[in-house]
């Protein structure tokens, strides 16, 4: 690592632990660990639609498989929230990757819309499945991890210091994953399928890969969420959520790790900020959404404008 | 009631609601067809219409009277009301990013949306909202079979509607200029055609089919919600998939049919997975038949 970028690693990692010491409001800490949450979500989503290209309207479903794998694995049979973090990642991944397998055989618009609907279909599916999901309440109870002999508890702080090295760990990967074989090969069946696979890339494995991996994210998200609120219901996974993750990616600069990043703090902050305004908020961000769309449509830290279709 | 009388008022209810489900539809199907945008802002439109409609009624309430006279007012309210609302967020929210990528404009319409809705929640509360029966309460046809008259109505309103749309795109300027303009925008401005004028009548006339799709919902559901516009839009958009996006007809049958489907699921299996039936269709239309049942195959878009 060249000086430089040691520096300025060193810099954000002491600045997001100095974060919640300086400021030790409980409201401002857990606002930051929702951002983390969130930057989480997004750079997961950033692989499927920002790598591979794919646009996924129902994302959430896959962070709801992940917060319910805890929840049942948990209060089923007790299992511990470090043992049930890679399995919740792994359901969401071969959930991903199972949705996905009817899904890539559509393209553009509608492999959106597809996506769409299995986001629905499997909130619906946990809202009416009320034996094992608890139907419309959702599940309760849910523990918090314990680490040591330190139990995480209800305070934001710890779950904020485990979702920043979450994070960090994830945009380390997607950085690198970006630049290697596979960031190529998802690119170039971004750009151009037929191309692609004129040059021996099997674009169903790239795509299917890409679920993957966008799924196993979500569901290490899910896992931290369901321990973290110890309460999960079927409509904290709703489409809303899923659109939500989506303008995070596009706001920052779809394929951008760093904008996905910023593009989650600013979006899941923004809320709060005009918690001031409280009945107009949503209006607000409604415009927002909008008024930047028409600004900057490549997104804050995207650079490149692709050529209109035709 | 004997279950042959059963399914026949299941398809009866379920045709009703899928005649409301195909005027929004068309809305999407002649928006897609023309610039290739899901407008997702298409299901508030609709939301909205319902609204004005309640607007129309509250009125009526403080004046004292009530019937047809009102209903038809309400109507052409929600038509003006809503081909309005479409030409403004056409030209505010769309027109500005016509050469943006895709993705953006999909944020957009996700901004637009929630703008709206928004701002019903904030002018009407959020709670649901009562709208007054106009006509009367009495079922047609002496069996277990009935028909109510806003049933007739919707029926009636709906088939008017889509016969008028019909002589617009196939008998007026306007209606040619559309056609030209769905097969090759770059021609047709070729051709002199102002393609942003196209464009902007086309959200007009989607968005005037959608209100009084709106206004008609809640007259006879007699409840609305300002949420009520993304779960039907979302389902008049599966209805302009599984009829063929682009294709006028098929928006028109792959409505009916999706709310006979819905009616008879709700009648048959649960009414609890009712909306699931919607997603399962659509999934198992663009599965096996992307290109929808009347819809032409599609070439790959990049």
């Amino acid at each position: 690592m060249i000086p430089g970028r040691l520096l300025r690693f060193l810099a954000i990692a002491a600045a997001l632990i100095l974060l919640p010491i300086i400021d030790g409001n409980p409201y401002h800490i857990d606002i930051l660990a929702t951002a983390a949450l969130y930057a989480l979500l997004a750079l997961g989503l950033n692989i499927i639609v920002g790598f591979a290209g794919l646009l996924h309207l129902g994302y959430a479903a896959l962070f709801a498989i992940g917060a319910y794998t805890y929840a049942l694995l948990n209060l089923r049979m007790g299992c511990s929230f470090w043992l049930a973090l890679p399995i919740s990642g792994g359901m969401a991944g071969v959930a991903g990757v199972l949705l996905g397998l009817p899904a890539i055989r559509v393209r553009g618009d509608y492999l959106a819309i597809v996506t769409l609907g299995f986001g629905e279909i499997v909130r619906i599916v946990f809202t009416n499945l009320e034996e094992w999901t608890g139907g419309p309440n959702g599940l309760m109870g849910i523990a918090h991890p314990v680490f040591g002999s330190f139990n995480f508890g209800v305070n934001s702080t710890p779950y904020y210091g485990l979702l920043v090295v979450l994070v960090a760990a994830t945009a380390w990967a997607c950085a690198k994953l970006r630049g290697s074989r596979m960031g190529l090969a998802w690119r170039a069946v971004k750009e151009d399928e037929l191309a692609a696979g004129c040059l021996g890339i099997d674009a169903s494995r790239m795509k299917l890969l890409a679920l993957g991996l966008g799924g196993w994210i979500a569901g290490l998200a899910g896992c931290v969420f369901a321990a973290k609120q110890g309460t999960i219901t079927p409509d904290s996974f709703d489409f809303i959520l899923s659109v939500m993750i989506l303008a995070m990616v596009i706001l920052g600069g779809i394929g951008s790790v760093t904008g996905v990043i910023v593009g989650a703090v600013v979006l899941s902050a923004a809320p709060e900020l005009l918690r001031e305004f409280s009945a107009y908020r949503m209006l607000l961000f409604g415009l927002l959404m909008i008024v930047l769309m028409r600004v900057r449509p490549q997104g804050l830290f995207g650079t490149s404008v692709s050529p209109p279709a035709r | 009631m004997t279950p042959g009388e059963l399914f026949l008022q299941q398809i009866l209810n379920g045709l009703t609601i899928g005649a409301v489900y195909a005027l929004i539809a068309l809305g999407y199907t002649m928006v897609y067809g023309i610039i290739q945008l899901i407008n997702f802002a298409h299901g508030e439109v609709f939301m909205l219409g319902s609204y004005m409609g309640l607007t129309v009624f509250l009125l009526a309430g403080t004046i004292g009277s009530g019937g047809v006279g009102w209903l038809l007012l309400a109507l052409c309210t929600a038509t003006v009301g809503c081909s309005l609302l479409g030409l403004a967020v056409e030209r505010v929210a769309y027109r500005p990013l016509r050469q943006a990528p895709k993705l953006s404009v999909l944020i957009t319409a996700i901004g637009v949306s929630f703008f709206l809705q928004n701002a019903v929640m904030l002018g009407y509360g959020a709670q649901d909202r009562y709208v007054p029966a106009l006509l009367p309460a009495v079922r047609w046809g002496g069996g277990a079979v009935t028909v109510t008259p806003m049933q007739g109505v919707i029926f009636g309103v709906s088939l008017l509607l889509m016969v008028g749309l019909q002589g617009i795109v196939y008998g007026t300027r306007l209606g040619r200029n559309m056609r030209a303009t769905a097969q090759d925008p770059l021609a047709a401005r070729l051709m002199g055609i102002s393609v942003d004028q196209v464009i902007a009548g086309t959200f007009a006339i989607g968005s005037a089919l959608a209100g009084v799709g709106g206004l008609l919902f809640g007259v006879y559901y007699s409840t609305i919600n300002f949420h009520d516009g993304y779960l039907v839009g979302l389902k008049a958009f599966t209805a302009a998939v599984m009829g063929g996006i682009g294709n006028l007809p098929g928006a028109m049958l792959g409505g009916l049919l999706l709310g006979l489907l819905e009616g008879l699921g709700a009648g048959y299996i649960s009414s609890q997975w009712k909306n699931v039936i919607a997603f399962v269709v659509l999934i198992l239309v663009l599965l096996l038949r992307p290109h929808g049942l009347l819809g032409e195959r599609l070439s790959e878009r990049a």
